[in-house]
C-alpha cells in the first residue's frame, strides 16, 4: 500500500464529489456524455489529487507536470476535477456546454487556458504526448523535470493514427510518458469487442513494445501504485489499462453502452428511471 | 524596363536557357537550415521523405533536432503540435498529397484548433511533378489549407523567395515571422529563379513584379495608334492604367510575366502581381490592381476552385468587383507527363494566360 486508509478515504470521498458535479453540470447543460466521465472520475481524483506536480494557482507553471486528453467528450470530468482542485470555481461547472463558456462541449484551450491541449477528434492525443515528451527528451535526455500524461479511452483504439503513435513512443524511449487507458468496455453503437474487438489489448501494447499494466481503475491505491511503477520505467513508455464501470456510481448507468454519450434527464433508456427522476435517482445514489 | 528590377532577375525577359533553374524545395532546405542556426528551438520532421522534401541538410547539421516519424502524416503533424506546446517550432515535411492531403484534421485539430505554431511544408505540389501521376500531384492543398482559421498560407515563386519566406515564418511575429501555423507550398521540378537575392520578402504583401513605366505607355501608344492588336476596342479611359492586372504565384509567374512581355509588343499594357502569401492575403494591393486595371486574371499551379484565385475573387467581390478569368486546374484530376506537357494540357500554358487576358479585356 502506498496510500494509508486516511488517503484513500480522502480521495475516495472527492472521487464522489467530482462524480455528483459531472450529474449536476450534465442535467444542467442537457447534453453531454455520463458514463465515460463517472467512471474515469477515481482516475481523474488520483491524477489531480495525489500524483500530478501542477499548481492551480500558477497553471503555466513551467515544470508542471502535462496532462493530455485525447478523448475529449468525457471532459465534464477534467472539468469537475479541475475546479475541485482549484482552478476555477466549482459554481462555473453549471456553465457547461452554454455559450461563451469556459467549458467547451469538447474541451478547447482558447476558452479555458489552464488545459493543456484542445481535443474531440478522437485518436490524436497519444501523438501529442508523444511530441511533448519528445521535446523533453531533446531537452534533457533521461533527466526530463516532469511527466507527460495521456488519457484515452478505449472505443478510441479504433483510430490508426494511435498506433503510429505508440510506435513512435517505443522508437524514441520516452521513459516521461505514461498514457492511461479507460477500458470500459463501451463506445457509441455498442460495447467494445462487439464493434471492434481490442483483444487481446495487453498483448498488442507489449507487441509495441510499451511497458504495460492492467489496474482496477476504481482502487485508489493501485492506480497510485501502477503510476509509480510506471515512472520507474526509464527504458520506455508505459501505458496503464484501467479497467473502469461506464457509469459508475449511478445504478442506471453502470455497464449499459446506452449511457456512452448522454445525460440522465432527457431521454427513456431502458432499465433506467423514467426521464424526470433519473437526476434525483442519480443524486442519490452518488449521496447514499 | 518593364520589370521591377529590384525584385525580379533582370534575365526573366531573355532566353529561358539564360536563366538558372532550381527546384523551389531547394531553397526551402537551405532557409531551414539557416533557420536552425538561429534558433536553437527549431526542430524538423519528415514522414520519411527526407532527401525528397529537402530536410536531409538539417538533419544532418542537428540531427538530435531532427526526428523521423516514419509513414505516417497524421501522427506527424500532432507530434509536432506537442513539441510546439512545449516551446519548439517545428517544421514537418512530406509530400502536399500527404501533408496536408492525408493529414488534413489533425492540423485543423491539433494544430490550428490548438493555436500551435507548426510550420507544414508541402513538397512536390501542383502537375509538374509530373510522371509520378495523379496520385501524387497535390492540387487542392491551397484550398484545403487556406480555409482554416488561423493559419497563414504561402506559394513562393522560386527558390529564392522559397528560402526567405522560410527564414520569415521560421520567426515570431514580434521580429516580423508570424505566431500562426503556416503552410508552405513547394515545387518539386527545377524551376526558373526569377527574384533577386535583394527582394525583400514579407509575410502577406504582395509584390508589382512588372508594370509599364510612362515611356513605355507612350512608346505602346504611339507604335500602335493608340490601338491594340486585340480584334475588339479596349476599353481605355486613362492611358496611363494598366488595360489588364495578372495576379501569380508559384512557378506560374514566370509564365505571367513572359506574357505580360509579349503583350506589351501587340499593344496590351499588363501589370503582374507575386501573391506570395495567400493567407492573410494583402487586400489593399489587389484593390489597387483592380480599381487601376478593371480586368484581372488569376494563374496558379492548382484547381481553380478554392484555391488562390477564389481568394483573390473573394476580397474583389466585395471590394472592387471587375471582370475576372482564371487560369488554373478545372475540375480534373492529374496523369503521367512531362511538367511542359501536364501545364499544356491542363490549361497552364502561357498560351492560356494570353487567352484569358484576352477574354477578360473582351469583358471589360
Amino acid at each position: 500500500m502506498l496510500l494509508t486508509d486516511q488517503e484513500v478515504k480522502t480521495l475516495e470521498k472527492k472521487a464522489n464529489d467530482i462524480r455528483i458535479s459531472i450529474i449536476e453540470m450534465l442535467a444542467e447543460a442537457k447534453s453531454g456524455h455520463s458514463g465515460g466521465p463517472l467512471g474515469m472520475a477515481d482516475v481523474f481524483t488520483a491524477l489531480y489529487f495525489n500524483l500530478l506536480k501542477h499548481d492551480p494557482k500558477n497553471p503555466q507553471m513551467p515544470e508542471r507536470d502535462r496532462l493530455v486528453l485525447s478523448n475529449g467528450h468525457i471532459c465534464p470530468v477534467l472539468y469537475a476535477t479541475m475546479a475541485h482542485a482549484g482552478y476555477f470555481p466549482v459554481s462555473e461547472l453549471l456553465t457547461l456546454r452554454k455559450f461563451g463558456s469556459k467549458l467547451q462541449g469538447h474541451p478547447h484551450r482558447e476558452f479555458l487556458p489552464s488545459l493543456e491541449n484542445s481535443s474531440g477528434p478522437l485518436g490524436s492525443g497519444l501523438s501529442q504526448a508523444v511530441g511533448m515528451a519528445l521535446a523533453d527528451k531533446i531537452d534533457f535526455d533521461k533527466l526530463s523535470p516532469r511527466y507527460v500524461y495521456c488519457m484515452l479511452g478505449d472505443g478510441e483504439l479504433n483510430e490508426g493514427q494511435n498506433w503510429e503513435a505508440l510506435m513512435l513512443g517505443a522508437k524514441e524511449k520516452l521513459g516521461n510518458l505514461i498514457a492511461i487507458v479507460d477500458r470500459n468496455n463501451i463506445q457509441i453503437d455498442g460495447y467494445t469487442e462487439d464493434i471492434m474487438p481490442l483483444l487481446p489489448l495487453y498483448e498488442k501494447f507489449k507487441a509495441f513494445n510499451w511497458h504495460v499494466q492492467e489496474v482496477d481503475g476504481h482502487d485508489m491505491d493501485s492506480i497510485v501504485t501502477a503510476v509509480n511503477k510506471a515512472k520507474s520505467v526509464f527504458e520506455k513508455p508505459s501505458v496503464i489499462i484501467a479497467h473502469t464501470i461506464p457509469g459508475r456510481g449511478v445504478s442506471y448507468m453502470e455497464k449499459r453502452y446506452e449511457w456512452h454519450g448522454v445525460p440522465p434527464g432527457i431521454s427513456d433508456i431502458s432499465g433506467a428511471p423514467e426521464k424526470a427522476q433519473q437526476v434525483k435517482v442519480a443524486l442519490d445514489d452518488l449521496k447514499d | 524596363m518593364s520589370i521591377n528590377k529590384h525584385y525580379i532577375n533582370q534575365h526573366v525577359l531573355g532566353d529561358i536557357k539564360s536563366l538558372e533553374q532550381v527546384p523551389i524545395r531547394k531553397g526551402f532546405g537551405e532557409g531551414l537550415v539557416e533557420a536552425g542556426d538561429l534558433n536553437p528551438n527549431i526542430v524538423g520532421l519528415c514522414a520519411d521523405l527526407t532527401e525528397s522534401t529537402q530536410m536531409h541538410s538539417f538533419r544532418n547539421k542537428y540531427p538530435k533536432r531532427f526526428v523521423e516519424i516514419g509513414i505516417a502524416e497524421q501522427n506527424m503533424a500532432s507530434v509536432a503540435s506537442g513539441m510546439a506546446s512545449m516551446g519548439k517550432i517545428p517544421f514537418i515535411t512530406s509530400y502536399a498529397m500527404f501533408s496536408p492531403g492525408r493529414n488534413w484534421e489533425q492540423i485543423r485539430t491539433t494544430i490550428c484548433y490548438n493555436d500551435q505554431k507548426v510550420i507544414i511544408a508541402g513538397s512536390h505540389a501542383g502537375v509538374s511533378v509530373g510522371p509520378d501521376g495523379g496520385t501524387h500531384q497535390a492540387i487542392e492543398d491551397i484550398a484545403i489549407t487556406r480555409v482554416i482559421p488561423n493559419i497563414t498560407v504561402i506559394v513562393p515563386c522560386d527558390a529564392v523567395e522559397a528560402k526567405k519566406a522560410t527564414l520569415a515564418i521560421a520567426k515570431s511575429s514580434k521580429d516580423g515571422g508570424t505566431d500562426t501555423p503556416v503552410y508552405i507550398r513547394l515545387g518539386r521540378e527545377k524551376s526558373p529563379v526569377v527574384t533577386t537575392e535583394d527582394a525583400p520578402f514579407e509575410i502577406g504583401k504582395a509584390q508589382v513584379v512588372y508594370e509599364l513605366d510612362e515611356n513605355e505607355f507612350l512608346e505602346l501608344m504611339s507604335a500602335q495608334g493608340g490601338e491594340s492588336s486585340m480584334t475588339f476596342k479596349l476599353n481605355r479611359d486613362n492611358n496611363i492604367k494598366h488595360d489588364v492586372g495578372i495576379v501569380a504565384c508559384g512557378v506560374l509567374l514566370y509564365k505571367a510575366i513572359k506574357v505580360a512581355e509579349a503583350l506589351k509588343l501587340e499593344g496590351v499594357s499588363v501589370k503582374v502581381l507575386n501573391l506570395a502569401t495567400i493567407k492573410p492575403i494583402d487586400e489593399e494591393s489587389l484593390i489597387a490592381l483592380a480599381k487601376e486595371t478593371g480586368a484581372i486574371v488569376t494563374v496558379e499551379e492548382h484547381q481553380v476552385a478554392g484555391g488562390m484565385g477564389s481568394a483573390v475573387a473573394e476580397v474583389l467581390a466585395r471590394h472592387a468587383p471587375v471582370p475576372m478569368e482564371f487560369v488554373g486546374v478545372h475540375d480534373r484530376f492529374g496523369q503521367s507527363g512531362t511538367p511542359d506537357e501536364l501545364m499544356e494540357e491542363y490549361g497552364m500554358g502561357e498560351k492560356d494566360i494570353k487567352k484569358a487576358v484576352v477574354k477578360v479585356l473582351s469583358r471589360k
